[in-house]
């Protein structure tokens, strides 16, 4: 994929999107389109919304204005645990997982749904364990023992129970240890060999750029730039721009 | 003044039966609160209720285990049309709304037992009679029998929540409502159905405690405040330590029952109320306090 | 003063005046049953006007204003019973000061709770005084309460003339009405800002510097001193005290009134007094004594919560409070 995707290959579809917190106007009118199996960058200071984005898509947050599309069907306004059942899976920046259950019963609460058979269970248990050897030798402990770069790895396999089309991540990298962050890396690119689409939020610049096929650049609520990922090299004045002090 | 050991024994015993009726109608008030942050003022005549539908049901069918299960059945019913009625709209609304909204509710339930069954207190006929000596007492098995089903009552409730594929949802939605629905757990439903449990409850210790007791439609008054002051002393939210406050709260009041009228014995619990909230305010039986 | 100001001005005092003529007026044109019905709305709404000043400008639910209510009762009555002959003033007096005291030992234990914990300790407070007075029968008279003549109007000693229907019901007005422009002027001093930015942002009031706790004891003080004067009100109009009016529930009636009227406008808790009242009145005459009024009360009451949460009055909120 080079360009925007097509419309057949459209996954997610947001346009015009604004949002509120209250009376603060977060979001502006914020477009972009994510395509089936695609791994889209999302980069911008801190407080551009960013976060506001993928949580408005989530349906964690009701926009005022504006149309989200998922699968060519219109979700704003939808419960978050009805999108979560139509596919789409949400990784938060400060990870929430739910420390008082253990690292099973964490991945339980996406497992445990209606039309998956006994045998996918176990199979995708095995993944996950396969991927992240660490959370299986502490299934049986309680979320909030466990590390940072431990917490995040359970967030994002939580999330994957859910055999999401598209994993919305947000700053994934956030305060780990740069071996944890190419641990990030390998996973990203696990889920994208593995067809799953995702809206990479980040400010790890070389990572995103590394991992994704086209990044979108937000500033002040807005979507202001867009570029093929393999055509940005990370010393561009664009960058500088967009995430620069 | 020599130790009157024989009361003694005989009022923990009564403290403990008590109590745990009590822990039994408090936990369901703090499941509801800790998961959605919900003071149900109604709480009271969900009990009530509970021992009405108990009494119609022993009158029609003869079997006071049939009556305490179609009670918990249809109180259920009523929490989750409750629930779902009043509670649902208020959601994200100011606190104070729900508190209104239940207040409401509990005058109407209140009302409508007064006008169907009239001022007389009824009385629900226990399932086994039969005593053994407590010291000089005639102590009924049936005290003891309720201790021992609220316990299983209890009991059988932590295994839910501990276990299970919905105990997972209720404790995950308890922890992080918002991750809890990104994580496709239907929260409004878990709400209508915690809500439903806790109802259940009240019911099951309304139908126990009514052979100990007249049933009259302002039964849950006295108990909607005592189970009130349990789960603040038990910290909100907090299942275990509303069972220990609501067990040590009753001792003390079977003591002190020893000394002053039953009338006035309430008044230990005020007292423990205000010293928890002047000292430990996040509550008695909580760890640490936050 | 702006020209909209005095326009408001102009239309506020008007409307005033002229409910206030009406009010004056009213015991000439109804009957005796409606004279003492209406003369009760008054007291009702003095209680819950006092309610409302902490649900409406503060921010706090109570359930703490029956103990107010009757101390103020019980004060009142400890002086026409303890004082012959029956002297008005000290009934004020000493429910005044009744009040006042229950006031400060709650406001001292709850300001420091949080909005739940602050509503279940008063309604707790309130069942303590409940218990203590139905118990300590020789004081208070326990469960049949207490009875008393009515004091006379006017300064024992110079002059007095016995109340009548009349008097009685202006007595009553004066009171409330009195209490209303008091409570309306400290709602608009700088005290009463403060108040309403507690309600607003209490951590952003306590930021910018404010003694908070401070604050929130004087509201339930002055809350409390006005829900005694109703007391003493409802003591020299009926006549008698008793228990149940300690029991919680009628702090429950007040924060019903409150919502019905529209909270945070002070006249508000008096016309949803009025709306109550009547309407159970009305109910009961068309479906008999036996019919459970407060079924269909409450539906109205948790429909108005759900969908009308301002109040019968809450359109007019900003403007009442100009």
């Amino acid at each position: 994929m080079t360009a925007a995707p097509s419309p057949e290959q459209t996954l997610v579809k947001i346009e015009g999107v604004h949002t509120f917190y209250g009376k603060s106007h977060i979001l502006h009118g914020v477009s972009l389109v994510v395509g089936k199996g695609e791994v889209v960058g999302l980069l911008g200071r801190n407080g551009v919304g960013k976060s506001t984005t993928l949580k408005t898509i989530m349906g964690l947050v009701t926009p005022s204005q504006g149309s989200i599309v998922f699968e060519g069907k219109p979700i704003a306004g939808l419960p978050p645990h009805k999108l979560a059942r139509q596919g789409l899976g949400y990784v938060p920046e400060d990870r929430r997982i739910f420390k008082l259950l253990t690292v099973m019963e964490n991945l339980r609460t996406g497992l445990d749904r209606s039309g998956v058979t006994d045998a996918r269970r176990k199979e995708l248990l095995d993944k996950v364990f396969t991927y992240f050897p660490r959370l299986a030798e502490r299934r049986d402990q309680a979320g909030g023992t466990l590390s940072g770069g431990e917490q995040q790895m359970l967030a994002i396999a939580r999330a994957m129970m859910l055999e999401p089309k598209i994993i919305l991540l947000d700053e994934p990298t956030e305060g780990l240890m740069p071996r944890m962050v190419s641990q990030i890396r390998e996973i990203v690119e696990v889920l994208h060999r593995e067809g799953v689409a995702i809206l990479l939020v980040e400010q790890n610049v070389p990572l995103t750029l590394a991992a994704s096929q086209r990044v979108y650049f937000m500033e002040k609520g807005e979507v202001r730039h867009h570029a093929i990922s393999s055509e940005l090299k990370v010393d561009d004045p664009v960058i500088h721009q967009y995430l620069g002090v | 003044m020599a130790i009157p050991w024989d009361l003694i024994v005989i009022q923990t015993v009564n403290g403990i039966v008590t109590g745990m009726i009590l822990a039994l109608v408090a936990s369901g008030l703090t499941l509801i609160f800790g998961i959605m942050d919900v003071v149900n003022f109604a709480h009271g005549e969900l009990f009530m209720m509970g021992a009405y539908i108990g009494v119609v049901v022993l009158v029609a069918s003869g079997s006071f285990w049939i009556a305490l299960v179609l009670s918990v059945i249809s109180v259920a019913l009523l929490g989750a049309a409750m629930q779902i009625v009043t509670l649902r709209p208020l959601v994200g609304r100011d606190p104070l709304t729900t508190i209104l909204a239940t207040f409401g509710i509990s005058l109407i339930l209140q009302n409508y037992a007064l006008w169907q069954f009239g001022p007389v207190a009824r009385k629900i006929q226990e399932p086994i009679t039969g005593q053994f000596t407590l010291f000089y007492l005639q102590y009924p098995w049936y005290r003891l029998l309720i201790a021992a089903l609220s316990a299983a009552i209890i009991g059988g409730l932590y295994l839910f929540l501990k276990y299970g594929r919905y105990g997972i949802w209720i404790r995950a939605t308890t922890q992080d409502r918002v991750m809890a629905q990104a994580m496709g757990i239907p929260v409004p439903w878990v709400h209508t159905a915690v809500f439903a449990i806790g109802a259940g409850m009240a019911a099951a210790s309304g139908v126990l405690f009514g052979p100990l007791v007249g049933v009259n439609h302002a039964m849950g008054l006295d108990w909607v405040l005592k189970a009130f002051i349990v789960v603040v002393v038990g910290g909100m939210g907090n299942l275990g330590g509303s069972i220990a406050a609501a067990i040590f709260i009753s001792l003390l009041e079977a003591y002190a029952a020893i000394f002053v009228s039953p009338a006035q014995a309430v008044i230990v619990s005020f007292v423990v109320l205000i010293l928890t909230l002047l000292f430990r305010p996040t509550g008695l039986f909580v760890p640490t306090p936050k | 003063m702006t020209a909209s100001d005095k326009r408001h001005a102009i239309a506020y005092w008007t409307a005033f005046g002229i409910v206030m003529v009406l009010l004056i007026v009213a015991p000439f044109i109804l009957p005796e049953f409606w004279r003492r019905f209406l003369t009760e709305i008054l007291i009702w709404g003095l209680l819950a006007m006092s309610s409302d000043i902490l649900i409406g400008y503060t921010g706090m639910v109570s359930f703490g204003h029956s103990a107010f209510f009757g101390l103020g009762m019980y004060g009142a009555a400890a002086a026409l019973l303890m004082v012959k002959p029956p002297n008005l003033w000290l009934a004020l007096l000493y429910g005044l000061v009744g009040s006042a005291m229950v006031a400060l030992f709650v406001a001292y234990f709850s300001t420091r709770l949080r909005d739940i914990y602050f509503a279940i300790t008063t309604l707790v407070f309130s069942q303590i005084f409940y218990v203590i007075i139905f118990t300590w029968t020789e004081v208070t008279g326990g469960e049949n309460g207490l009875t008393f003549s009515r004091p006379q109007l006017g300064i024992p000693g110079i002059y007095t003339v016995p109340f009548t229907a009349e008097t009685l019901h202006w007595f009553v007005l004066a009171v409330v009405t009195a209490s209303y422009l008091i409570l309306r002027r400290i709602t608009r001093s700088p005290f009463g800002m403060v108040l309403q930015s507690i309600r607003e942002n209490e951590p952003r009031t306590r930021a910018i510097g404010y003694p908070v706790e401070r604050y929130k004891m004087m509201a339930v003080m002055l809350s409390g001193l006005f829900a005694g004067l109703a007391g003493v009100l409802y003591a020299v109009q009926n006549r008698f005290a008793a228990p149940d009016f300690v029991f919680f529930l009628i702090s429950g009636e007040a924060v019903i009134f409150n919502v019905m009227g529209g909270i945070g406008t002070l006249v508000g808790p008096i016309v949803g007094a009025g709306f109550f009242l009547v309407m159970r009145e009305g109910l009961s005459r068309i479906f008999g004594d036996q019919f459970p009024y407060l079924i269909p009360l409450g539906v109205i009451f948790i429909v108005m919560v759900i969908f009308l949460p301002q109040g019968l009055l809450g359109f007019a909120k900003r403007w009442l409070n100009r």
